[in-house]
Parts: structure tokens; sequence; C-alpha cells
């Protein structure tokens, strides 16, 4: 089962590649997306899932993880058929194949419960990504993969060495060096203190600079500005959420080895940080998609925040992501659409999208809504959860540094997405012959519809998975 | 039986040729560079265990092909498609990148003469060494201007990683131990694969090009 979980998408990747009707290629994305969500439903409810004797497992915080990264990648895939058959001649080959070793990836970074093969994972997954950021094969998508990459090897080069000290601590203890998660959290108190220290900030810089947490966040918006929407979209809520997984990993380690209270300290310190960046670079910014990029700089942070709280805030925290990942989808789907009709992503040019395309418009001011924690979506039911953390756990400062950055980040945001939908299309603007379909608006719809659930109803099994992930996290 | 005295001597090769790139204009100078450190850790591998056997006999004949042979031939290639021999005028001067390179291995033998080291490692040269080849890696990977030095510098940084895991062989599986090196080789190479598309795209390889995303 676990093995199936990750080789059905990569079996599906070699099949996209050898395919020779490229009519039929992208329907291979969307039904290896749907069969990889039906495996998780399956693996899902049979419980106990594991292989290579515990290199592969599925652990409470993987159970949240992966259905959230399956459906995420499922809406994506319904958008892909639609999407391809807009942009004939491009690379769809390679782009299909490289989305779903994309899913591979991730799945085999959640599954992973070995330091080491998690790395490998992560590694594969950015090689797989960078085809897919540069599908439109210009010089700013270069541009924006050359920093993806080079940002991001550099990440993946400090986890790898964060990882070594992280053994190295174990080694010095004169423990039996096992990499696997469950038995270093195991010999947590035992570990040597400095190394785990020192492991910890470097793991957190590597695997933060996979997720984009502010400072370490410089690829983000050139990568999500260029990337096809269905790329951003993945990126911002797939990539992250799995990199978010990995720092949970080792800040469960540390807080196992009674190094909790300093890795706490710093996700606090840099969740504000990057709450911060992203607020001050989403006011006034002009390409649309690049203040995408900020805000999932701004949601990073606030997961890591609330994480770094504890108690009520790391439920919160653990709601958010699925919040946060079903959001961002979205805001990024439906600013493709808007995109794509307009031929720009800069406001200069975008205006009155709600005339030029209404579904597409509107579903792009709800998402903007969902995003900034307006009731009644659910990203409004996690941030004011990790609010209540904030009190109940006495951090007031940093409840007022949150609530006023929330608010900054609404007002700049408000300003790019009202002028983007409101007005009237320019006049002389070119007929790009792109209008809503049910192919472009449904996945986008698709996901609003969840948002909103969410937001009104956490139903039972849902709420299950995160309070058993936020228990694994934080026993008391 | 092989003689672990050749660790510190070999270690001291490798800081060496650190200096040696921080201090060359020369792009050819610094891929050659490279490539002597490649095979100086993969002399490494052998000499770091006690007793010689097969298995850090393969990695070592692995890391000396990718590290010393596959990896600077390609970069020697995209030079060469390129047109171009040195690198131009960096961020800070040389001097000044010499300076930081021995204020980071100060820095780099203090902070792991603070770490408590293993009783089989202590007086070694192999963890300050690491921690000086990552930091100096980096170093040259912010400073320089040339993707293809940049590259240079990726690699000194890995090789200050592989130091590192040097000192874990014997407790880390096969596994990881191919997958490094195996993602090593395809990371570089598709970086490669840019940097051919970045010299089409834009007739020069200098990044400061590569700005037209601002805010």
């Amino acid at each position: 089962m676990a093995i199936a979980l990750f080789l059905v998408p990569l079996l599906g990747a070699l099949a996209a590649v050898l395919v020779p009707w490229p009519r039929w290629r992208p329907w291979l994305v969307t039904l290896g997306a749907a069969a990889h969500l039906a495996l998780v439903v399956v693996a899902l409810v049979d419980g106990d899932v594991q292989a290579f004797g515990g290199w592969l497992a599925l652990d409470p915080l993987d159970r949240l993880a992966l259905p959230l990264v399956s459906t995420l990648f499922f809406a994506c895939s319904l958008y892909v058929p639609t999407y391809l058959a807009l942009r004939r001649g491009g690379p769809t080959r390679m782009f299909c194949a490289a989305l779903l070793l994309f899913l591979a990836m991730m799945t085999l970074i959640i599954e992973s419960h070995h330091l080491g093969l998690m790395w490998v994972a992560l590694e594969a997954n950015t090689l797989a990504s960078a085809p897919l950021l540069y599908f439109n094969r210009n010089a700013r998508s270069l541009e924006a993969t050359w920093k993806y990459i080079l940002v991001g090897a550099v990440g993946i080069a400090l986890a790898l060495l964060g990882s070594l000290f992280l053994a190295y601590a174990a080694l010095r203890s004169g423990l039996e060096t096992s990499l696997l998660f469950d038995d270093l959290v195991r010999q947590g108190p035992q570990l040597s203190k400095p190394w785990l220290h020192t492991a910890f900030v470097l793991l957190f810089v590597g695997y933060g600079t996979k997720m984009g947490l502010a400072p370490m966040h410089s690829w983000k918006p050139d990568a999500y500005g260029e990337a096809p929407g269905l790329v951003g979209a993945l990126l911002a809520g797939g990539l992250t959420t799995c990199a978010f997984l990995a720092l949970l990993r080792f800040y469960h380690i540390a807080d196992a080895a009674g190094d909790g209270a300093f890795a706490r300290e710093l996700m606090i310190a840099i969740g504000l940080v990057s709450m911060a960046v992203g607020a001050v670079f989403m006011a006034r910014q002009r390409d649309f998609k690049r203040m995408l990029a900020y805000s999932s700089v701004e949601h990073m942070g606030i997961l890591v925040l609330g994480i770094g709280i504890g108690g009520l805030a790391t439920y919160g925290a653990l709601l958010h992501l699925v919040a946060n990942a079903l959001t961002k989808g979205v805001m990024f789907l439906s600013a493709a659409n808007i995109h794509r009709a307009f031929g720009s992503k800069h406001t200069d040019v975008v205006r009155g999208a709600l005339r030029r395309v209404p579904a597409s418009g509107a579903i792009f001011l709800a998402g903007f809504f969902a995003v900034t924690a307006s009731p009644p979506f659910a990203p409004f039911l996690s941030e004011l959860t990790i609010l209540r953390g904030m009190f109940a756990s006495g951090d007031y400062g940093v409840a007022a540094a949150f609530l006023v950055l929330v608010f900054i980040v609404f007002a700049g945001m408000g300003g790019t997405v009202l002028s983007v939908v409101q007005g009237e299309p320019p006049p002389k603007l070119a007929e790009t012959g792109f209008h809503d379909s049910i192919g472009t608006v449904g996945p986008a719809l698709l996901l609003l519809a969840l948002v909103v659930l969410l937001g009104l109803y956490v139903p039972p099994p849902l709420n299950d998975l995160v309070v058993q992930a936020a228990a694994f996290l934080d026993p008391s | 039986m092989v003689v672990t005295s050749f660790v510190d001597p070999l270690v001291l090769t490798i800081l060496v040729i650190n200096f040696l790139l921080l201090g060359t204009s020369r792009i050819g100078a610094a891929i050659n560079g490279s490539a002597l450190q490649g095979v100086v850790l993969g002399a490494l591998t052998v000499f770091v265990h006690g007793a010689l056997a097969t298995r850090p006999l393969v990695v070592a004949v692995v890391a000396i092909l990718i590290k010393g042979a596959l990896i600077p031939g390609m970069l020697r290639r995209a030079l060469r498609d390129a047109a171009i021999r040195r690198e131009i005028e960096p961020l800070v001067s040389y001097m000044t990148s010499l300076l930081l390179g021995a204020l980071a291995t100060a820095a780099a033998i203090l902070f792991a003469s603070d770490l408590p080291l293993a009783p089989e490692h202590v007086g070694s040269l192999v963890v300050p060494g690491s921690l000086a080849t990552v930091l100096t890696g980096f170093i040259i990977l912010t400073t320089r201007r040339k993707a293809i030095t940049q590259v240079v510098g990726y690699l000194v940084l890995e090789n200050g990683i592989f130091l590192m895991g040097l000192t874990l062989h014997e407790a880390m599986p096969f596994l990881v131990e191919v997958g490094v090196l195996l993602d090593l080789l395809v990371a570089i190479f598709v970086i490669g694969i840019v940097i051919n598309h970045i010299s089409r795209e834009f007739a020069s390889l200098d990044v400061t090009r590569l700005e037209s995303l601002r805010d």
C-alpha cells in the first residue's frame, strides 16, 4: 500500500512520456490523480500502512497532509486538459510527466520516515518542478527557474548538512544511529545537545527555504509569478505543505530532546518576520501573481507562528495548513484564468475582470476574502483559533502584532485585487479568445466550495485527523 | 591497513584549494580547483576508514569520477560554448573574499572546537575543515556574478557537506550515499542545462542581467 501510493503516480509519469497521443496525455494526469486520491482514501481507512522496515509509514501528521495534497492535486489535475488545450504546441509531454513525478515525490516526502529518504525525495521533487516552471520557455521563466533551482539547491544542501549534524548528535552519544524519525524522537533526551541545536537551525533554514519563509523566500515571487497558475497552486499548496511537514518532524525531535523552547522562539520570530515581509511587499503590488507569492510567504509565517505558540494554536496551525493549501488553489487557478483572458498579469492592463471573465473574477474576489481570513471561509476559522491560542498562552504582544499584520495584508492586497476585478476592461484590449468554461472555472469552484464548507463546518473525520496530528506534536 | 595520518594533510589540501578558489579570477582555474577537491575527497573516503574495505573504495571511485571528472568536464564544455575566460568584476574584490574566507575558516575552527566530538574525531581537522569549506562555497556562491562561477561555489559547498558525511560514513546507509552523489550529479546537470539556455537567451552568462524580475 505504502509503495503503491507513490508508485502509481510514478508509473503514470512513465506512461505520460510513452503515450504518443498528445490529446489524451493530459487526461493521464487526471487519471493518475484520481487513482492516487482513491488509494489515499483506502490507506486512511485501512490504517496500518508500512513498508521497507518502517522507512515508509503514515503517522498522524502524514494522515493529515497526504489527503490534503492529494485533493489539491486532483482539483488541479482537472484543470490540466483545458489548460493544455489552450497552450497547444508547448512541451506537454514533459509537463504531464513532471506533474505526475511531482505528485509521486510529494507523496514520498510525506510517507518517508527516514531522514535520508525524505531528503532524496525533496531533491527529486525540486528537479521535477524545474520543467513545470520553465513551461513558457521565455527569458523571464528561464530566470525564474534559474533562481528557483539555485536557491532551492542551497536550501537542500543546508538541509542535508543539518541531517548529518542530527545523525552526528546520535553518533556522539554512542547511540545506535538509526535515521528513522520514530527512533530519533525516542532517543531525543540522549542526543548530544550542541549538535542537535545546530542541526535544528540548519534544518530550519534548509527546509524553510523550500517552504519560502522570509528571509529565505527570494525565489518565491519570481517562481510563482512566472509559473503557469496551476503550477503556482501546486507549489504554494503542495510543496510548501511537504516542506512544512519536514520542519514539523525536526521540531518534534528537538522538542523530545528538550530543545523545544528554543525551536518555538525561532519559529515565532521567523513567523512574524515572514508575515511582515509578505505584508510590506503585497501593498501596491502591481503584478497579481507576485502578490499571491507574497501572500504565500505570509501564510507560511502564520503556520510556523502557530506551531511556535503551541497548545491550541498548534491545532489552529494544522487546520490552517489545510485551509491555506485549498485557498491558494482557488487563488492561483482563478488568477491563471484572468491572466489568460487579459494576456497580462499587471494591474495597468488588467481591470474589470468581473466583466470580462465574470466567473473567474468572482472566484478571485471570493478567494481574496478567504485568504485574508474573512468569515465564512476556512482561513478565518483557523486564524481565529491561532489567535485564541495566543491569548490562551498569554502571548499578547505576538497577538497584537499578528492582528496588525493581518489587517495591513487585508488593506494592501485589497487594493490590488479590487483594481483587478472592478471597473471597465481597457477598450483597446486585444481579444485573447479566452472565456470562462467548465474546464477552467470548475476546479477553482470545487476548491472554493471546500474552503466555504470547512469555514462553516469541519467534518468530524477531518477534525479527528487535525486533533490527532496536534496531539502527536504537542502531547500536553 | 590504511594510514589514517593521511587524513589531516588531505583536509589541509582542501582548505588550501578553498583559498585558491577565493582568489582566482580565471574560471578555468576555479573549475580545476573544484575538480581537485573532488579527487582529494575521494581519497579521503578511503583514508577516513581505519581498514581497507570494499564499500568506501566504491564510494571513493564514484566520487572521483563524478566530482573530479564528469562535472568539471560538463562545466568546461559550458565554458567553451559560451567563450568566456575570466570572471568579470565580482561583487566584492578578490582581496575581500580572501579575507572573508579567512574569517570563515577561523570561525569554523572556533565553532567546531565548541562542539563535543566523538572520541574518534577529537583533534582531527575533518569537522572544522568541513564547516570552513561549506562557508567558502557560500561566499563564492554569493559574491560571484557569472553563473558558472556560482555553480563552482555550489560544488565547493557540496564538497564541504561530503566531508562532513565522511565522519558518519559507517553510520549512514548505502542508499543515502548513492542518493547524495546521484542528486549532486543531477542537480548540476539540470543547472548546466539551464546555463546552456541562459547563454542562448542572453548571449552571456552574467546573472546580474537576470534582474528583470524585481520589486
